[in-house]
Order: structure tokens, then C-alpha cells, then sequence
């Protein structure tokens, strides 16, 4: 679970180290994510672990589009970029859950008989749920591949120059707004791909979104703002955190130990764990 | 001292004073019972928008976290009234001085984080304070607490046959935030705060105690939020932690202010007479089929106005009134 969480984070953070920009619609990203892997599942009968390439490109082509017609001008804007960014994205996030409950209405719905759903195995004597078992692996393997991907082309070093001087790689005839929405692609595709992942054991609503939003600004957070490798840290002691406060609260109460080891951490270490700045 | 400036706060003073006593007499012409729930709400998020906009539009510290105290001054009063029967006006006091001790509390730890660091704070502790309630069984855990109706009276501060009584309750409400952030904004406090907006560092090297000017942002701004949320509490007669404490609320405080214009006099109250009449007639008129129409036209119009006007829609005002200065006037208004 917890790096699943990572997943969804690394596409935040992805977006938050790239432009500076809090993606406050990133849970409803999520959210059509899963509705995507449901329907196709259900017409189509493709099953989560075929389509969440799909869904990921999917994705990727939606982020890049909500970066060309909103997050362009919402990062031009002179005076309080801040909240300019947080309210463009967030009634962003509002639209994207009105049209949800338009046209898929506000019912639960799950991905039945998956190949994946509901099977168990054991390794060294612990039984664990093979759904979230493959979640894991593909985030590890996404985060991998990210890794590489930033590392090692030309793109992912175009992203990097790009976010130290916007100004000097226009110069170099790098075009700052392909950068910025390829970068801002390969966020909703990563998070494309956990909402895929989670559509096998997750019910899928309207709302769905809001729930793993907050938990993924915290685990961005936790790990320290403009660093990718944090986001996915961060992923892991959430999970960590929630799945020991499951055990010591009752179930209701399992986020507030999150939130209590963010405060704790930033308190301590005001940057995050690995941020830099 | 700048003589535009004090000319400007006289003449903001005279406006006020004047928008006030028309909006007070509005209810004897109208007597439609929507309309006037309508105003009262405009009314609450103006006072409360206005309040927010100390803190996070003055002082810069960006909170989105403001439920926290708008539920505190909500539980404290229906708290007190349903279990012991203290009157509300004392609830309301209670609830103001419990969330401005309570934001000083917070404020001690997280006033040192910046950024989004600091935003993400707030929205964490609030919802720390949503989750705690929601556990909490004496104070009615999610089921929430209903308030007994006992009849019109203003000892109570209850009033089920007429708006009236909560509209002019409301506009005192929206006068008294409207009267403070006036008031600050001349003060040594209000300088403070510019600076601190500005650049905490220049600011504190020149001898602004930042950190105490934060404090006290945040103790006057929880207050007064709270004292919004407590009437809130009388005015609805039900409260739930969703309702009262959900992020929702910290977001619709912030709106109007973003809307009207941040760290302004006016903006809050500007933002709350479009936003809020707005939001109610797209709520009662397309809302109705409940498939989520009301949110897409609603989420629509603040993306928009978010990237038409980043800068706040009150920016349209006080430009008409420098163009109307003579050139060396303009620019000591602009400074």
C-alpha cells in the first residue's frame, strides 16, 4: 500500500519539483484513472493489469491537455501565483467531480472476478493479498523506469534544465511549454497507472479522489518538496505509519497517524526529509 | 504620515458606513424568506472571508486550515447550550478565545515552516481536528448534535419564525471583521504584517518581531472565524463534524478574499457579494437534478475567474481611482 502511495506521490511530486505548481486535482487524476480501468473492464473485459498501459497513456495525453488550456496561464499569472494555482486546480478537481456523478452518477463500483482480485499468497508464512502484492512491484518498476527516464535522456535532462532556469533553456531552443506539459503527462500517467492498479481492490466513486488526495500532499511533503526520490520514500513510511496506527486506533482514526508523523517530521526538519532548497 | 493614504482610509471609513446603513434597510424591501437566507449567508462568508484574509492575505501565512476554528466556535456553543445550557452568547466568546488560544498553540510550531509546507499544515491539523470529533462520542461523534429550537428570543439566540434577527446579526458580524482589518491596517501591527508578507528576513532585520506578528495575526483571525462558526451553528440548528470542520469550509473562507482580491481591505467582501449568490443560485437552480451540474458550473466560474483576475476583481476599482490623480499623486498612491 505504501508504495502505492509513493506512486500516486511521485506523479505530485513529479509536477510540484518540475514548475513549483500543487496539483490540488491530482485525487480526482486518480479518480478517473479508476473509473477508465473500470469501464474498461466492463465493456471491453480487458482486465486492470492489461489496461493500465492504456490508462496510463490515457492519462498522460489528459495531463498534458489540462497543462496546455489551465496550468499555463494559472503559473503565468503575476500577482498570488500561489492561490491563482490552488484555486485554478481546484475547481478543476470540483468540475472533474461534477462530471463524474453526471455521467457515472455517485454509485459505488468495483471490478468484479479480476484475475488478480481477491487472491492471496503466502510468502514466508505471511499471507499477503496479491493485488496489492503486483500494486507494489509495478510502482517499484514505474519508479525505476522514472528514474532512468530522468536520468539518462534527453527529455528527462531537458525537464531537469528546465526547471533550474526556465529562461536560459529557451536560449537553447528547448520550448518551455512542451517541456512543462510532457512533464506534466508523465504525472497523470503515473498516477494513471496506480489508479489502475487500485481499481482491482478499491470501490470507485465520484469522491474516490479526495480521500488519496490529502495523503499524497503529505507523503510529497514528508519527503521534501523537489525531490522525486522522496516522494517515493515518503510513500513508503506513510504506509508504514497507517498500517501501524491501524493496529493501535480504531479504523476511523488510521490517517491522523499520518498526518502526526508529517508534523512531527516537518517540526523537526522543516524541509522534509529529503527536500533540499 | 502619507496624506493619499489617510484620505483613502477616511474615505474607506465613509463608504462602509454608508454600504452598511443600505444594507440594513434592504429587508424591509424585500421580504422573500430565500433571498434573505441568501444575504445572511452572504453576509457570514464576507465576515469570514475578511477574517481568513488577516492571517493569510496580510500576514501571508496561506492557511487552508480556518475550519478547524469555524468548527471550535460551532461545538463550543451548541456544546455548552444542549449540555449545560449556557447561553450562546457566552459559547460564542468561549468558542472565539478557546480558537485563538488554540491558534496561537499551533502557530508556535508552524510558523517556522514556509511555503507549502506550511499550507499542507494547516490542512493536516484541521483535518486532524475533523477526525477527532468525528470520534469523539460525547460531542455527538459523526452522528453531530442537534440544537433544540426553544422559540424566538434573542437571549438565546434562536429565531426559527424569521431571518431578521440572523441578518442583522450577520451584518454586524461582517461590520465588526470589516471594522478590525480596517482598523489593523493602520496599526503597527498592519505594517508588521506587509513586511512579513514581503520579506520575513529584510522584516526581521529591521527590528519587526515576526514571529509574535504572526501570533497575533492568527489569535485575531481564529477569533472572529470563530465567532462566525458559532453563529453558523445557531443559524442551521444542526451540526455535524463534515459540516462544520470539512476542508470544503477552509476553501470556501479562502475564495471570496482570492476572488475579491488577497491582502485587501474590500476583496473579501467584494468576493462574498458575487460568490456566494452565485454559488446558492447554481446550487437551487441546477443542483436540483443532485447529478453534479451545480459543481461543474461552479468549479467552471473559479477556474475562470482564478485565471482572468489573479490578481482579484477589487484591482478593477482602485484603478479607476488613481487614474483620476494627477501624475505625481499616482505614483505616491502606487507606492
Amino acid at each position: 500500500m505504501g508504495l502505492l502511495y509513493g506512486l500516486i506521490a511521485v506523479g505530485l511530486a513529479l509536477i510540484f519539483g518540475l514548475m513549483d505548481v500543487v496539483n490540488f486535482a491530482h485525487g480526482e487524476f486518480l479518480m478517473i484513472a479508476m473509473y477508465a480501468t473500470f469501464f474498461l473492464f466492463v465493456f471491453f473485459a480487458i482486465d486492470p493489469l492489461l489496461s493500465a498501459p492504456l490508462v496510463a497513456a490515457a492519462l498522460f495525453v489528459f495531463g498534458a491537455v489540462v497543462y496546455l488550456l489551465i496550468v499555463r496561464f494559472a503559473v503565468r499569472a503575476k500577482a498570488n501565483a500561489g492561490m491563482v494555482q490552488i484555486f485554478s486546480t481546484f475547481g478543476l478537481a470540483i468540475v472533474m467531480r461534477g462530471l463524474a456523478q453526471y455521467f457515472f452518477t455517485p454509485d459505488y463500483r468495483s471490478v468484479t472476478h479480476s484475475w488478480l482480485g481477491g487472491k492471496t499468497v503466502s510468502v514466508a508464512g505471511i499471507y499477503l493479498p496479491v493485488p496489492q502484492l503486483v500494486g507494489a512491484l509495478v510502482a517499484i518498476a514505474a519508479f525505476g523506469a522514472l528514474y532512468l527516464f530522468i536520468n539518462r535522456t534527453d527529455f528527462g535532462r531537458a525537464l531537469e534544465a528546465t526547471r533550474e532556469d526556465a529562461g536560459a533553456v529557451a536560449l537553447v531552443g528547448i520550448d518551455k511549454n512542451k517541456v512543462f506539459a510532457l512533464g506534466w503527462g508523465l504525472g497523470a500517467a503515473l498516477v494513471g497507472l496506480a489508479g489502475a492498479i487500485m481499481a482491482i481492490f478499491f470501490y470507485i466513486y465520484p469522491d474516490v479522489g479526495a480521500s488519496f488526495a490529502l495523503i499524497a500532499y503529505v507523503t510529497v511533503a514528508l519527503g521534501g518538496f523537489g525531490s522525486v526520490f522522496g516522494a517515493f520514500a515518503g510513500g513508503i513510511i506513510v504506509g508504514l505509519v497507517e498500517a501501524t496506527t491501524a493496529m493501535l486506533l480504531p479504523p476511523s482514526l488510521k490517517a491522523v497517524g499520518i498526518y502526526a508523523v508529517y508534523l512531527l517530521v516537518v517540526f523537526v526538519r522543516p524541509r522534509g526529509l529529503f527536500g533540499s532548497m | 504620515m502619507d496624506t493619499a493614504f489617510a484620505e483613502r482610509r477616511r474615505r474607506d471609513l465613509i463608504v462602509a458606513v454608508v454600504l452598511a446603513a443600505i444594507a440594513a434597510t434592504v429587508p424591509l424591501f424585500v421580504k422573500d424568506v430565500y433571498v434573505q437566507n441568501i444575504m445572511v449567508l452572504t453576509l457570514m462568508w464576507g465576515a469570514l472571508s475578511q477574517s481568513w484574509n488577516i492571517l493569510s492575505g496580510y500576514c501571508g501565512q496561506i492557511s487552508l486550515g480556518h475550519a478547524l476554528y469555524f468548527g471550535i466556535g460551532a461545538y463550543t456553543t451548541a456544546l455548552l447550550f444542549t449540555k449545560f445550557g449556557v447561553l450562546p452568547w457566552f459559547g460564542m466568546l468561549g468558542g472565539g478565545v478557546i480558537s485563538a488560544l488554540i491558534a496561537m498553540a499551533l502557530g508556535y510550531p508552524c510558523f517556522r515552516l514556509r511555503g507549502h509546507y506550511f499550507v499542507i499544515a494547516t490542512i493536516v491539523i484541521a483535518e486532524i481536528g475533523l477526525l477527532l470529533f468525528h470520534n469523539w462520542d460525547w460531542a455527538g461523534a459523526a452522528m453531530g448534535i442537534e440544537i433544540p429550537a426553544r422559540g424566538d428570543s434573542w437571549l438565546k439566540f434562536q429565531f426559527p419564525r424569521s431571518k431578521l434577527p440572523y441578518f442583522y446579526f450577520a451584518l454586524a458580524l461582517a461590520c465588526v471583521a470589516w471594522f478590525v482589518t480596517w482598523w489593523l491596517e493602520d496599526s503597527k501591527w498592519g505594517y508588521w504584517w506587509r513586511a512579513v508578507k514581503d520579506n520575513p528576513e529584510a522584516a526581521e532585520s529591521l527590528g519587526v518581531d515576526v514571529f509574535n506578528s504572526k501570533m497575533g495575526a492568527a489569535a485575531v483571525s481564529a477569533f472572529l472565524v470563530a465567532i462566525g462558526g458559532s453563529f453558523y451553528a445557531q443559524f442551521v440548528y444542526f451540526i455535524d463534524p463534515e459540516s462544520v470542520m470539512g476542508f470544503q469550509f477552509s476553501l470556501l473562507m479562502a475564495l471570496p478574499a482570492v476572488l475579491g482580491g488577497i491582502g485587501t481591505l474590500w476583496g473579501p467582501m467584494l468576493g462574498a457579494v458575487i460568490l456566494i449568490p452565485l454559488t446558492e443560485l447554481t446550487r437551487s437552480y441546477v443542483g436540483g437534478s443532485g447529478r453534479g451540474v451545480d459543481l461543474i458550473v461552479y468549479g467552471g466560474l473559479i477556474i475562470a475567474i482564478s485565471l482572468a483576475r489573479p490578481q482579484g476583481l477589487i484591482g478593477l476599482f482602485t484603478f479607476k481611482g488613481r487614474a483620476g490623480l494627477s501624475a505625481p499623486k499616482r505614483k505616491e498612491a502606487v507606492r
